[in-house]
Formats: structure tokens, sequence, C-alpha cells
């Protein structure tokens, strides 16, 4: 009994490192980071960071931040997550505009394609969209509250996304399952009619994306627990192509750790025209490229890009408007970790664009520090510090922490027969008739 | 025909169904709730295509035809779905009416499941020809609905005497709910009918008051209710609704149509 409940300790404690995220401005104006409670910005056009300013009176995050976005027009942004508030920001002046309490913690976040409705995901797996009013005008009428609009049954989201045309809300969860959901012309009475599901993983989903941004023909990647990225025709549910990154990691890295577990998807991001996909894995120090084949339906292999060995993604982000994919590394919530200090490394790839990748070979590599665009300014602004050697030492930590956390979270817990004789033994319902 | 399947174990001690006779319930007891939220361990075909339909109806999917290639007929589908299906009494009443008709009993209690799987054999056994159109899978249907069926794939569902959970925190438990009906209207055609029934007033409101709610369901109207010979089937054929019936214990049905949805 007793070791049951250190274990139990053990995982809750475990499901709180937060990983690291990077969103980027999807006309390139800004890059945001966020790193446990704390959000940090980049204006990449006065090559300043960014002071964010809440008038409104609402609370700033308090907790982890597990999910932040940028809306398709760039005009709002969100940061939500452990805290339980869903924060939208508008960009042109970085004020919140609007603080939404959930009663549940928050695991993803999307805008409507026209900036009317924001949505989100919490830990029962139910769906939750607030009116914005026009435009994201600065004087909404604060009494609309959070509708449900539809859910998962409860499965923890991780990942929402709206289809480039807007009539489609697509979520995926831990329970392998991907629903593509026809998002109403009024939205308030929620999103019934289920266009279809997505179904082929095998293990949790961690990322979906849209492959295009124009409002012709689009397809859905999506990442997973079971270490493959697939590629998707959303509209029928069929599965076009799966790419096994196990295998291909298998060849790439011979001798290396063959940790099932630390072979899962930790993120995707498609190129602007949707024909690569930067692919982030847990436990490689880099990002695969795949070349996405839109016209044959087919995910293929192009390159990886290394990275130093105690580098490893937690979080892409491209624009539509550059060639930059914004990588981002660190954790929050570490044990051993100073709270007032929370760093995180960010690495920038340049060129990320499908004949620039097929031309050479060699690159393209990541930016050196100094070549990042208004250099040390900005990694200070993003990293919290600048100070490589201390830096290393921080993600040696954050590479332990990330495995276990993704794993905990999000993989079927499995019990031997002991174990689960002995949590029989200590459920409460047998308790109370003792 | 004894069971082929492996994984035929659990409570099925007596494995009677190869003579015919049917299983006792004795050999199958088992708590009366299971925890629907828990993750499940049980084998859970990945999408609908993977859901082997031969091993559940032998007779409807000869072994030897396999290789044959296409067949110019499409496929045979599961059109009924039994939604917690308990002791399959409604199944094995509902065969002999739609003898064409594919039907499935979903159930998340193991045992419950095997006494079912058996007792399906041993009808078969003892009645050749008959009882082909049934069978049951152990699952957890309050998740994993789109792995087993299409999109419009059925045409009834039924939901008899769920579990009520009172408490209001409980509630996401109960079968029937806004979220849940999303996916039912997903798996059913345009015009299908879902049958609920219940002893519990309470529950029955609930019910009645979600499929009210849903914007892809109209309740079907009194004369077709009562010219439906399934509904008879609701109240008089499984275990439960006898029980209720000797207690004398009243029964409140929700019987909605899926329609397609109409964007105001």
């Amino acid at each position: 009994m007793e070791d049951t409940a250190v274990e139990e300790a053990e995982v809750s404690g475990a499901a709180e490192f937060a990983p690291a995220l990077v969103a980027a401005h999807p006309h390139g104006d800004s890059v945001a980071v966020a790193i446990g409670p704390e959000l940090r910005v980049f204006d990449l056009r006065a090559g300043c960071p960014v002071s964010l300013s809440d008038d409104c009176g609402g609370l700033s995050h308090s907790d982890a931040i597990r999910a932040i976005c940028f809306s398709v027009s760039g005009a709002l942004f969100a940061s939500t997550g452990d805290d339980k508030l869903v924060k939208v920001w508008k960009t042109d002046s970085w004020r919140c505009i609007r603080t939404i309490n959930s009663e549940k913690r928050v695991s993803a976040v999307a805008f409507s394609n026209n900036d009317l409705y924001i949505t989100y995901a919490d830990k029962f797996g139910v769906i939750w969209l607030v009116n914005l009013g026009e435009d994201g005008a600065e004087h909404v009428s604060v009494d609309n509250k959070p509708v449900s609009i539809l859910g998962h049954y409860c499965s923890i989201i991780t990942s929402m996304k709206f289809s480039p045309d807007g009539r489609f809300i697509a979520t995926a969860d831990r329970d392998s399952k991907i629903r593509v959901t026809l998002f109403p012309k009024n939205p308030l009475k929620g999103a019934h009619e289920i266009q279809s599901f997505c179904l082929g993983h095998t293990d949790f989903v961690s990322c979906i994306a849209f492959t295009s941004i124009s409002e012709n023909q689009s397809f859905l990647v999506s990442g997973g627990g079971d270490s493959t990225v697939r590629l998707w025709d959303y509209i029928n549910g069929c599965l076009l192509d799966t790419f096994q990154v196990r295998d291909k990691m298998g060849e790439l890295l011979e001798s290396n750790d063959t940790d099932d577990s630390s072979q899962a998807i930790a993120d995707i991001c498609p190129s602007n025209d949707g024909s690569l996909i930067a692919v982030a894995i847990q436990g490689f120090s880099g990002v695969m490229l795949l070349a996405c084949d839109l016209a044959g339906k087919k995910l293929s292999f192009r390159k990886v890009i290394t990275m130093e060995k105690s580098y490893i993604p937690t979080s892409l982000a491209s624009s539509f408007s550059s060639e930059l994919i914004w990588t981002v590394m660190g954790a929050s919530n570490m044990p051993n970790q100073a709270s007032s200090q929370l760093l995180t490394r960010l690495r920038i790839i340049p060129c990320f664009q499908k004949d620039v990748v097929s031309s050479s070979d060699d690159g393209p590599a990541t930016l050196e520090d100094c070549e990042v665009p208004h250099g040390e300014k900005l990694l200070m602004a993003l990293q919290g510090s600048l100070d490589i050697a201390k830096q290393e030492e921080v993600l040696t930590s954050v590479l332990a922490a990330l495995k276990v956390s993704m794993h905990k979270m999000l993989v079927k817990k499995h019990y031997s027969e002991e174990r689960r004789e002995q949590r029989k033994r200590g459920r409460n319902d047998k308790k109370i008739k003792s | 025909m004894t069971s082929t399947n492996g994984a035929v174990g659990g409570g099925g001690q007596h494995q009677a169904s190869a003579a015919g006779k049917l299983p006792r319930k004795r050999f199958y007891r088992a708590r009366a709730h299971s925890n629907p939220l828990s993750d499940s361990h049980f084998p859970v075909p990945v999408s609908p295509d993977e859901f082997d339909l031969s091993q559940h109806y032998p007779a409807y999917f000869p072994a030897d035809k396999a290789g044959d290639g296409e067949e110019a007929a499409p496929p045979r589908r599961i059109r009924f779905a039994d939604v917690g299906c308990g002791f399959g009494g409604l199944l094995v009443g509902l065969s002999p009416l739609f003898p064409d008709t594919l039907m499935i009993g979903m159930e998340l209690r193991d045992k419950v499941t095997e006494y079912v799987k058996e007792r399906i054999l041993a009808l078969r056994a003892s009645n050749p020809g008959q009882y082909d159109n049934i069978s049951v899978v152990r699952t957890n249907s309050m998740k994993y609905i789109p792995n087993y069926f299409r999109k419009a794939q059925l045409t009834k569902m039924f939901f008899l005497f769920p579990d009520p959970h009172f408490k209001e925190k409980n509630h996401r438990r109960r079968v029937i709910s806004m979220q849940l009906l999303d996916e039912y209207a997903y798996v059913m055609e345009v015009g299908g009918i879902i049958y609920t029934i219940t002893d519990v007033e309470e529950l029955g409101d609930w019910m009645r008051s979600c499929l009210e709610k849903h914007p892809l369901f109209e309740a079907l109207p009194e004369e077709e209710i009562k010219a439906d010979p399934v509904v008879k089937l609701l109240s008089t054929a499984t275990e439960e609704s006898q029980k209720v019936a000797r207690n004398g214990g009243q029964t409140f049905h929700a019987i909605f149509r899926r329609i397609s949805l109409q964007e105001e």
C-alpha cells in the first residue's frame, strides 16, 4: 500500500513538467515563447522585447502555460494552461482584452478563422467556445459565458486546429482519435455534426496541422506516440500515408537508444505551401524534415537537421511570410530548478522551403546565435539568459524530465496483476463498507 | 460448432455451447457496474476497417471466400447496435425478427460478454440456421464507437436500462449525453432510430431532454412507436426489463429518429 502511494505521488508530480512552447506571428511580426507561467514576446518589426499589459484587471498566469496560438489574421493571440485562465491578447498593443475562467485545466486553444470565436479544450475533453465579438473588438460584452460545443469522451485533447477554409474544427486526443467536426455558422448552439474520424494512430495523437493555408484542397497531418506521422484526407477520414519515424531513426542512428517511449512525435509544423513538414521527435536532438507530396498523397523522408546533443526541441513554429522554423526547448516545474529563472533555448532553422532544402545536402543548418534576427537582444528576451554553459546544465535535466512528462500524461497506464489487486484494495467504495 | 476464438476465458469454465446447452448465469456473475472512464486494456480495432466481422458472423462470411478477390456485392455491415447489451436478451429477441440484419451487442463487463458469447454459440448449435446474425463484443462504447462503425452505418441503436449515475458529478458517466449523441448521430444513417428505456424516472427525463435538445434527432410520432414491433421487445426481452416487470415498476422510453441538420 505504501509504495502505491509513492507511485501516485510520482505520477502526479511528473505530469506537472510543462514543456516550453513557441508560436510565430503569421506575418512574421513577432514571436512568442511560453515557459511555465511566463510569456515572452519579441517584436520582430521593432526589434525589441514586448511588455505585456493587462488593463482588464484579469489575473496573470500563475501556473504552467500549456497552449499558445496566434489567430490566422495575426490580430489576436491566446495563452492558457494549468491555471485555468484563457487570456486573449491583441497583438498590435499586446494588451490582454479578455480573461476567461475555465472550470478545468486547459490543454488546447484555437481561434476561428474570422477571429470571432475562441475555442479551448479542458482536461475532461470538453471543448468550449467564447464569442469574442466583432473582429475581436476591444469592448466585448463580458457576460457571454463559455458554451460547450463538443467533447471527446473524457480524453485529454492534445491539439485543436481550424481547417484553412474555416468549415471544420479538428481535435486530437490521447485515445488515438482525431475528430473532424463541421463548424456551424452559429456555433453557440454547439458543433454536433461530425464530418469524419481519422483513425489509425495506435497511441496518443500529440499534434495535428493542416497542410495548406489556402482555401484549396488541404490535408491534415498528425504525429503521435506511436512514432508515426500520418497524412489524412480529413473530409472522408481516409488515411493516405503513414511515415514510420522509428524505422528511419533506426537507420540513421544505428546504435543509439531504441527505447520506444523516446520516439514519440513531439510536434509537427508544415511549411507555407504544405510541401515540407518539420517534425520534432522526443529523444532526437534535431528536426526531421519530411516531403509531403500533396498530389501523390505521400510522405517521404527528406533530411534531418541535427543539433547539439543536449538540444531536443519541444515545440516548433513557422510563419506564413518567412522561411524560418523556430524551435524551442525547455521545461518548467523542475524539482531542482530555481524558480526565479526559467531558461529556454531557442534554435532557428532558416530556409524552410522546398527548393532550398532539396538543392543542397548540407544546408540548411541551424542559425548560430549571432546570425539570429536581432541577435542577442532576441535571445536574451526569449531565452532568459545568454550563458550557454548554464543553459547546457539546465537542458540536460530538462531532457530527462520531458521524456517522463509526456509519457506519464498521455500513455495508458499498465499495471501488473499484483499491482491491480493492490490498487483495488485501496478503492474508496470498498473502504466505506469495511 | 465450438468456440474458435482464443479469447474465450474469464468466467467460461463451463463451455456447454458445443452441446447446445445454454450457459448458466451463476458462472458469469459480475459486479453490476464497471468504470467507463478508466483506461481500457482489451483489444479495440484501430478503425472500422480492422473490425473482423468473419469472426463474429461466420455464416455470413465463409472463410473460403476470402481469397476469391473482390465480390460484386458490397460487404454486409452491422446495422443494429445494442449498447450495454448486458446478458443479451434483446439480441436474442431481435434475431428472428430481422433474420437478415447483422446486429451486435456491446458490453463493458468481461464476464457478462463471455456469457452472451456462450449463449449465442449455444443457440446457434441447437437451432441450426438461426441466430447467425447476432454477436457480442467486449468494449467501452462510450470511448470506441467510431472504432467499430463507419459514418451512417447503423439503422438502429439501443440503450436499454443504462446505469442511472444519480450523482451530479457522475452525470458524465451516463451513456446518453449531448456529447456522446454527436458520435451516435455520426454512426447512424439519416432516418435511423435510437431507442432508450429506463425504469428510473430521473434518467428517463435526462435522456429525453438530451435527445430533444440535440439538433440531429427528432422524436418519433406516437403512432409510429405503436406500430414498431421492436418497441414491445424493449420492455419484455431483456433481463432487466423482466425484473422491472416482476417488481411492478414503471418504465420510461424515449425513441428518436436521426435527422439531417437544418441550418437556419
